[in-house]
């Protein structure tokens, strides 16, 4: 598999989910980003690790549309969606999770995958009620499982534990069919059992769904990813597979410390 | 302002028979308000009935986007006054200005689309901001409305508005008379109550309170959230535009006064005073003003009235901030509780609940 996605990742656009060119964004005189090149397989699983600051996350907003790049072009499945409102990136197939949980305190657990579902179907404008038979309630039925969230799914999403709120930003971002997924920092805060939780949801994954994960925990990273990007003050500073990132000498004095390894 | 705006989850649970539906609350204040006019006199039914069910609909406009949407207006009574507008221009008035004598069944539904649009217009503009600025905006269109139509004579017929507007007679019934018009509030504010709490747990109603909760979540799953405030503010203005037309037909006129500034933050009292957090919250605030403004100016003097309401406003928003269904909350007996839970159900009691179960 491992040599497939690097193949696919030499290959021309219509194999990539994503491509960035020359991808940069300021605020005022900071410069966050600059110059990101970036290719990204159908199907590719891929962690982007970076110091606090590196520009991690403002890359996620730049790919979702939270906020538009200052410069270069991004490509989702072959179409440029640069411009894109976000809604209608989400739309073509993109997701992505927060790293500071963005949920909706005031519904329950069902309602809100329910919502997530519908969102990103034709029908997601409607004055009736939801029916027990609807399909997108049933495919939330199925999402709140795969998450393992169903004991709670009655439950008011503000008085959820962080643990199970992390679980339901995956949830909402599994949502409809999804083709590929930027993780923000899943792990966050979460005790090592929820950990191992998060990384048999992330390994149970239809194959065919690419991802991004923003991760500091190494263990996590690396266990749930083919390929590395490593930034650094807003730039893409190196890429490779998890073993060569480990032992890369300037990889650890950047990031790992050092001392480390 | 967030904090006065975290209403509902209504009881109709599926599953239920349609009497534990409704909930034996509704069922109480259904017969009571069937049976009203049996003891009212016609002062009490029209100047206190009527005139709070209209107040209490265009409160209830209020309710729906401050509530649900998280988006508090100060432009309800303008709309209301546009469907006011469209009933004196196309219907009759005495004013000998325009006055097209069209029939109720053509102007009635026009004067709701006209405010409905208006208040979409409204709306697209205020959702750009946010909490106390759209607070604000909403306070300048209401603001710069009320200015427009006291200086327009072409259209608004300026200073003195138009008077002589008069409920038609129906099918031999004259909606004038105290007891059909009564009737006549009380089906549309049955309508509109009806509506918003259905709503409330549809689709588009639970779009509408994730929108509130979170923005930038809703438009990471596909929803297009400005489109979907602009469309919670149609639905407003249709229930503030059905209020307006009553209210023209309750005053027998309509001027800039109707749509000043004063009435306009008077919405927003009622809706506080009663809460936001279920529909009947702006009834129960429009009947509580509506008696202090009939009696209070007997015991304090018309010239300190304004001095009581505002006294009442600070006192109930400091005891509760969810206005009086807050304080039904709180103090409400305990036996009986779970069948007001089921028709007014809240948060609160939703938390309650699973505490309960674990």
């Amino acid at each position: 598999m491992a040599t497939n996605v690097a193949a696919s990742r030499l290959e021309g656009t219509g194999a990539n989910a994503l491509e960035l060119e020359g991808v940069g964004r300021r605020f005022g005189a900071l410069t966050a980003l600059s110059g990101i090149n970036m290719r990204i397989a159908a199907g590719e699983r891929r962690a982007v690790l970076g110091s606090n600051g590196a520009g991690k996350t403002t890359l996620f907003n730049t790919i979702t549309g939270d906020f538009n790049p200052t410069s270069g072009t991004i490509r989702f499945f072959g179409e440029d969606i640069t411009t894109l409102a976000a809604h209608e990136r989400i739309r073509r197939g993109l997701r992505r999770t927060y790293q500071i949980s963005q949920l909706f305190t005031n519904l329950t657990v069902l309602e809100s995958v329910y919502l997530a579902c519908r969102g990103v179907s034709r029908r997601r404008f409607s004055l009736l009620r939801p029916r027990a038979s609807d399909g997108a309630m049933a495919q939330a039925e199925s999402i709140v499982h795969a998450v393992h969230l169903d004991d709670d799914r009655e439950v008011m999403v503000g008085t959820l534990s962080h643990g199970q709120q992390r679980q339901l930003e995956i949830a909402l971002a599994l949502a409809g069919a999804p083709r590929f997924i930027l993780f923000d920092e899943p792990a966050a805060g979460l005790s090592p059992t929820e950990r191992r939780d998060l990384i048999a949801i992330l390994n149970a994954l239809p194959r065919h769904i690419g991802y991004i994960i923003i991760e500091h925990d190494l263990d996590v990273a690396l266990r749930v990813s083919e390929y590395v990007s490593m930034m650094h003050n807003g730039t893409l500073f190196t890429e490779g597979t998890p073993e060569e990132i480990e032992n890369d000498p300037a990889v650890q004095e950047i990031y790992l410390g050092g001392g480390h390894g | 302002m967030s904090d006065i705006s975290h209403p509902p989850r209504d009881g109709a649970t599926p599953g239920k028979g349609w009497f534990e539906s409704v909930g034996i609350g509704h069922l109480l204040l259904g017969f009571f308000l069937l049976v009203y006019p049996a003891m009212a006199s016609d002062f009490f039914l029209t100047q206190i009935g009527g005139y709070s069910l209209i107040l209490g609909m265009i409160a209830l406009s209020l309710m729906l986007l401050a509530g649900y949407g998280g988006m508090v207006s100060l432009a309800q009574i303008t709309v209301a006054g546009a469907a006011g507008y469209v009933v004196a221009i196309f219907g009759e008035n005495n004013s000998g200005v325009y006055g097209f004598g069209w029939p109720w069944w053509v102007y009635g539904p026009l004067a709701i689309l006209i405010a409905s649009f208006a208040s979409a217009l409204i709306g697209w503009i205020a959702v750009r901001t946010e909490g106390i600025y759209t607070i604000m905006i909403t306070l300048a269109v209401a603001t710069a409305c009320f200015y427009f139509a006291q200086q327009n004579y072409a259209l608004f017929n300026g200073f003195p508005g138009y008077n002589g507007l008069r409920a038609p007679e129906v099918f031999g019934l004259n909606w004038r008379d105290p007891v059909p018009f009564y009737y006549l509030c009380l089906a549309n504010a049955v309508v509109a109550y009806v509506a918003v709490l259905y709503g409330a747990r549809s689709t588009f109603g639970l779009t509408l309170q994730a929108i509130r909760d979170n923005q930038r979540r809703m438009r990471s799953i596909g929803f297009d959230v400005t489109a979907h405030k602009v469309f919670a503010w149609w639905l407003a203005g249709l229930i503030a535009g059905a209020a307006g037309i009553l209210l023209v037909w309750f005053n027998g006129r309509i001027s800039p006064g109707t749509i000043a500034v004063g009435p306009s933050i008077n919405i927003l009292v009622i809706a506080i005073i009663g809460g936001l957090r279920h529909p009947i919250g702006p009834f129960l605030g429009a009947v509580i003003v509506t008696l202090m403004q009939t009696f209070a100016i007997d015991i304090i003097g018309a010239e300190r009235f304004n001095t009581l309401i505002g006294m009442v406003f600070l006192v109930i928003v400091l005891i509760s901030p969810d206005g009086i269904l807050g304080l039904w909350e709180r103090f409400k007996p305990r036996a009986g509780a779970e069948d007001w839970r089921s028709s007014l159900g809240t948060s609160a009691g939703k938390v309650e609940n699973q505490g309960r179960k674990t």
